[in-house]
Formats: structure tokens, C-alpha cells, sequence
């Protein structure tokens, strides 16, 4: 209520009365006709058209950009001379931020365009079923890379959760020391760890207790992701279960259960679509890592189903590889990896969905 | 170090078995175990990279390219330039965008479609990196490359624009647009929320002063909420400097410091060399590399600590409480 009033607020456009509008017409300060701004932006656009005829060039991206600097000079010329210098800065400014929108949409419609254009074209039941073994230019399929990815995301999962969601519920529950508050900054850190540095630290620690022949493996990689994916389990934990209302626990701690059992029986229970969906949307973000797995996992062209020996193609390294190192020619292989790229794509938007709807579909109905 | 749980504890022991207060005492170790764990973790994260550094930190001798050797200092220099100058390019073009974007959902778009807008900028943040890596380097760099022969041509005598114009767009320039729209994301939903915070009263008495829009947001929107700009900046940047497929797919790099950003021989990063390189590294060089990413680690360290430490101090002197 008091978030949309404040909206509401936030919105507000200081609104002449109609009284106020009668005489800030004539007498007072004169306003732009509503579709001033739409008709400069037609007709700047139709002049930047008319000058890339005559000039003989063309070319979308350059009438856009001819277009739209027209438009916000006219505007701000036009609105200068008929309601004077405020109004008229006011207005670029809005001009400013609604180009900033746009622009940043530009690389977003791209992308998601070219990647359907591009990925479709592999987009058929060889590339979910084969391996790349003994594939030279044509065919092959990402099968492999797809089932690297999914065991190397499980097993990553069932490290951090646990100790992801352990540490929440210390957080939250159990500590209010120096630990606790030291705890909290790590998480932090951890949170900007770079993934490459992630994929290092696995890498290293591997060859310590394996050595250098076979540190590269499928765990290897699930345990730099771990480092990823922990301090996203316990922020999202931690919001979730602070949430829990202390009237519940103290309900349960008077009718004589213990801390542990309030927690599992309670705490959790009332946080766990949360929790759900925190654990969903991390492993959404963890899924499309590159860096850290081609140090970690390293890339082959069979299957192999055993992260503990062995290297493990995943599928984003899969995409890395095909593009960076093709064969003769290079089509197929580029085929292949916008394919790969279009099935991560589509990975991370189900998994992010999937999140959202566990929250909203199973969140507790104690609203108030 | 028991007072916040006796109590319930206490009441347990009076009433039922002591198992359960068994179970107590083993689910309190294991929580305050996975914390503990998360310092061992990071400690671990140091440590290790310490002692797979170390023989390179000492070592004189790294073949430079040029025919010279040197330390490891004079190896990974060109590749720090290369990774400071990239992210900070980077910002330079994403937070005025990424600002401009958080004003228009938090104060210009229409109420109703706020939220659908705010998703629609978070959608970027979900494309993995490497995705953004082959979209740069097969798409952004074919779109890109007549800005820079345009940039080249007239604005060359600018030592940014200056040099031999890359002919496949696989420069520095691409790989900070690709950088740019993989941090905007950050910038936006964080300075979104800070906007949502400015206080409404001063929101309101800005108004009652007779500012427009604009005015209100230079007089109250923005002193509110500079410290959370700035933190968002600042987090922006760590992602910036550790981001590793787009930069090293994109650019075509060399251990050189370049300042022209259209030319088509960059100044590789930290993280995309390592990328790079390490999958055939053997021996020593492995070492260096690992000696690397612990620079790395330390910069983006301090960035971010950097960061945390604004919006700490922001908590403490904010009126808003």
C-alpha cells in the first residue's frame, strides 16, 4: 500500500487543473501539444531517410542513430523556444533516460534473435543423442557436453546445499558474535570471487591430493563451482529464513520442542519455497559457467559418465571449443556451438521460470 | 556461548529423553561447522593459489615474447593494463546507461509495467558468458566494425582511436560493448532499488518547490543515493576485471599495453591469458598462470571490499532510519 502510493509519488507530474491549463496557455507558460514528441520523431527520422538518399549511403544502424540525435536536438530546441529552459531540460532528461532503455534492449533483441536464427539450425535429435566421436566436419551432437553439464551441476548442487543452507540457518538462528559477522562479510567476498579464479583454486587443490595427471576431472569442476554457488545458496537462505515470523518459533519453543527440531519442523518448512527457489535460481546462474570448467573438467569428444576420473566435456566449454578451435569447414562447427548456445539459453530461462513459479505457487499464505 | 539456546534447551531436558537434546547439541555443531567452513573455503581459495604461485613468484626467468625474460611482474603487467583498461572503459559506457536505465523504471516508465521492465534488464544477466563471447565475436564485431574504420577515419588523431584499424572489429572496442552490457544488469537493479528508497517526503517537498522532474532528481534522487551508485559501480567493476570467455573469445590479444581501442592487436587481460593458455600450460608456465589469477584475486578483492565498505558506511550515516 504505502509502496504504491510512494509510486504513486514517484510518478507525479506536477498536473495543471483545468483552470491552471485555461491560463498557462495564454498567459502563463505555454505547453507542447501532446504529440509534439511523437511527430519530431517521424519527422526527424523522415529527414535523416531523406539526407541518407541524397547522400546515397544506407544502412539501419545509421539512420537510427542519425535519426535519433535529430530528434533530441529538435526537441530540445522546440521546447526551449516555446516553454523556456526547465521544461525543456526536463524533457531531454527524459528523452535521455527512455534512449537509455532502448539502447539497452538493442543488445538483448540481437542476441536472443541471432542465436535463434543461428541455433536452429542444429536444433534436431543428433544433437541431443550423439557424441562428437569420430566426428570430422558434419553431424555429431552435444550429447556428451549435455550430460557433463548436468553431472557436474547435480553434484555441485548436493556439495553447496548443505553447506549452504547450514549456514544460513547459523546465521540466522544460532550466531550474533565476531563469527557470525565474519562469516557474513566471506559470503560477500566469495560473491565476487572470479570464476576463473574458482576454476584455479579446484585446480590446484586437485593436484595436491591426485596430482598433475589426473586433476582434471568432472569433480574437479563440480568443486569450483561449489565456490560459486555458496554464497548465492546463503544469501537467498538467509533472506528466506529471517523471513519466518519469530512468533512461530516462540509458539514452538512454548510448547516445550527443542531449538533443532523448531527449525526442522517449523523454520524450514514456512521458508522452504524459498528456499526451493533460491537453490533453482543458483543453480540457473552456476549452469552457463565457462571459465573455471575448461580448467577444471577439460573438453574430450566422448562420453564419460565418471566424474572421478578422467576429463569431462560440459556443454558451455563444448560451445568455447567448437568456435574457437574449428575444423575445415568451419560452418558445422559454428552450427554446433550457437545450437549449444541456444540450449544453455534455454536451460537458464526454465530454470529461472521454474524458481519464480516455486515461489509464487508455494510460498505459505501468511501474508499479514 | 550457550545463553541465547538454554533456555529451550533447559525446558527439553526437564520434559523428555535427553536424545533430543543430543540432536540439539549435533545440529548446532553442524551449522556453526558449514560456517566455519566457508572461512576454511576462501582461506583455502589463498592458500592453495599461494603455494601453486609460489615457484613462479621467485623464478627471473619467463620468456617475455620479445626475446627478453623477466620476472613474473614484468610477465603480468600488459595483462593488468589490459584488464584495468577494459573494465573501466567498460563502466565509463555502462553506468551512465545503467543509471539513465534505473531512472526510467523507478521514475519515468508507467507504473504497470515497472516491474515486467525490470525483468526484461535482469533477462541480460541470465545469458551465460559464453554466450556473450560467441555473440561478440560472431555478430557485435561484424556490426562493429564500420565504427571503427568511421572512428578511425575522423577521430583517429585521438590517441583512443588512433593506430590501424582492425579489419575483422575483434578489438578492445567490441570487447568492452560485450563487458558493458554484461555488467549493466548489476548496475541497474541495484540503483533501481536505491532510487525506490529516497524518501518520500523529500521527493514531495522538492516538488512543493516547484521543481520539475529533472530538477527533483538532481536535488533529491541523486545525493540520496550516491553512495549506492557508487557501490554498484564498484561491483561492477569486480564482475568487469574477472570476466573472462567474453573477453578472451572477442578480443584477438597480445602481451602489449595499447591505448588505441580499434586496432586489432589489444592488450589481452589477466583471466582471458589465463583461459587461453592454461588448458596447454605445462610446469612452470601453469604456476605462473596460477601466480596471475592470484593478482587478480587480490584486485577484484579489494574492489569489491571497497564496495561493501561504501555501503557500510552509507548504513551508518543514512537519515533514513
Amino acid at each position: 500500500m504505502s509502496n504504491s502510493t510512494s509510486q504513486q509519488l514517484r510518478q507525479h507530474e506536477p498536473a495543471p487543473t483545468d483552470l491552471e491549463r485555461l491560463f498557462s496557455d495564454s498567459l502563463t507558460a505555454a505547453r507542447l501539444p501532446r504529440f509534439t514528441s511523437l511527430g519530431l520523431l517521424v519527422l526527424s527520422f523522415a529527414v535523416a531517410a531523406l539526407f541518407d538518399v541524397i547522400t546515397g549511403h544506407n544502412g539501419l544502424a545509421r539512420l537510427a542513430v542519425i535519426g535519433v540525435l535529430l530528434y533530441l536536438i529538435v526537441h530540445f530546441i522546440v521546447a526551449r523556444a516555446v516553454e523556456g529552459g526547465r521544461p525543456a531540460t526536463d524533457g531531454l532528461a527524459r528523452d535521455l533516460v527512455t534512449l537509455a532503455f532502448i539502447v539497452a534492449l538493442i543488445p538483448l533483441i540481437s542476441l536472443i534473435f541471432e542465436t535463434l536464427k543461428q541455433g536452429l539450425v542444429r536444433f534436431d535429435a543428433d544433437y541431443f543423442t550423439k557424441s562428437m566421436w569420430g566426428v570430422i566436419n558434419t553431424g555429431g551432437g552435444a550429447a556428451h557436453a549435455i550430460q557433463g553439464t548436468l553431472i557436474v551441476t547435480a553434484l555441485s548442487t548436493i556439495i553447496s546445499v548443505p553447506i549452504g543452507l547450514f549456514t544460513a540457518i547459523y546465521l540466522v538462528e544460532y550466531g550474533h558474535g565476531r563469527l557470525s559477522r565474519a562469516i557474513t562479510l566471506l559470503v560477500d567476498v566469495m560473491t565476487g570471487i572470479p570464476s576463473i579464479v574458482a576454476g584455479l583454486f579446484a585446480y590446484s587443490l586437485f593436484v595436491l591430493i591426485v596430482g598433475v595427471a589426473q586433476a582434471r576431472m568432472g569433480f574437479t569442476g563440480a568443486v569450483s563451482l561449489c565456490v560459486l554457488m555458496i554464497p548465492y545458496v546463503v544469501r537467498s537462505a538467509e533472506e528466506m529464513l529471517s523471513l519466518v515470523p519469530n512468533s512461530l518459533r516462540e509458539a514452538s519453543y512454548a510448547l516445550g520442542v527443542t531449538k533443532w527440531l523448531t527449525i526442522v519442523r517449523i523454520v524450514i518448512p514456512t521458508a522452504l519455497s524459498g528456499i526451493v527457489s533460491g537453490v533453482v535460481i543458483a543453480i540457473a546462474r552456476v549452469i552457463g559457467e565457462t571459465a573455471p570448467l575448461l580448467i577444471t573438467a577439460g573438453f574430450v569428444n566422448w562420453k564419460n559418465p565418471n566424474p572421478f576420473s578422467g576429463e569431462m566435456t560440459t556443454l558451455p566449454v563444448f560451445v568455447y571449443n567448437q568456435v574457437m578451435v574449428p575444423g575445415v569447414p568451419q560452418q558445422p562447427f559454428y552450427d554446433r556451438a550457437w545450437t549449444g548456445a541456444l540450449v544453455l539459453i534455454l536451460i537458464v530461462m526454465v530454470l529461472n521460470l521454474l524458481g519464480r513459479f516455486i515461489s509464487a505457487r508455494f510460498s505459505p499464505k501468511t501474508k499479514k | 556461548m550457550s545463553s541465547q539456546t538454554a533456555q529451550p534447551a533447559m525446558t527439553d531436558e526437564s520434559l523428555s529423553p535427553s536424545s533430543k537434546s543430543h540432536g540439539d547439541s549435533v545440529f548446532k555443531g553442524l551449522s556453526t561447522g558449514s560456517g566455519v567452513l566457508i572461512v576454511v573455503i576462501l582461506a583455502a581459495v589463498a592458500i592453495f593459489l599461494i603455494v601453486q604461485a609460489a615457484p613462479a613468484l621467485t623464478h627471473q626467468d619467463f620468456p617475455l615474447g620479445d626475446g627478453s625474460n623477466g620476472g613474473i611482474l614484468s610477465y603480468v603487467g600488459p595483462y593488468l593494463f589490459g584488464t584495468l583498461y577494459s573494465a573501466v572503459l567498460a563502466l565509463v559506457l555502462a553506468v551512465p546507461i545503467g543509471v539513465g536505465i534505473a531512472l526510467f523504471i523507478a521514475l519515468y516508465a508507467p507504473r504497470r509495467f515497472a516491474s515486467g521492465l525490470g525483468y526484461v534488464i535482469d533477462l541480460l544477466a541470465a545469458v551465460p558468458s559464453v554466450v556473450y563471447g560467441l555473440w561478440g565475436l560472431q555478430t557485435l564485431s561484424l556490426i562493429l566494425q564500420p565504427v571503427h574504420r568511421w572512428l578511425g577515419d575522423y577521430l583517429g588523431f585521438i590517441p583512443l582511436f588512433g593506430g590501424r584499424v582492425s579489419g575483422t572489429g575483434r578489438s578492445m572496442l567490441t570487447a568492452v560493448v560485450v563487458l558493458a552490457v554484461m555488467v549493466l544488469p548489476i548496475i541497474t537493479s541495484m540503483c533501481r532499488e536505491v532510487f525506490l528508497q529516497v524518501p518520500d517526503r523529500q521527493i514531495e517537498a522538492s516538488y512543493a518547490l516547484g521543481a520539475t522532474r529533472w530538477e527533483m532528481i538532481r536535488q533529491v534522487v541523486f545525493p540520496y543515493s550516491q553512495s549506492g551508485i557508487i557501490s554498484a559501480s564498484m561491483l561492477a567493476l569486480g564482475r568487469a576485471l574477472g570476466e573472462t570467455m567474453a573477453v578472451a573469445m572477442v578480443l584477438s590479444a597480445a602481451r602489449v599495453v595499447n591505448f588505441s581501442i580499434i586496432t586489432s592487436t589489444s592488450s589481452g587481460t589477466i583471466a582471458s591469458n589465463i583461459a587461453l593458455s592454461f588448458p596447454e600450460a605445462t610446469g612452470l608456465t601453469r604456476n605462473l598462470l596460477i601466480a596471475t589469477g592470484l593478482v587478480l584475486f587480490v584486485i577484484t578483492f579489494v574492489v569489491n571490499f571497497i564496495s561493501r565498505w561504501v555501503v557500510a558506511r552509507r548504513a551508518d550515516f543514512s537519515g533514513a532510519n
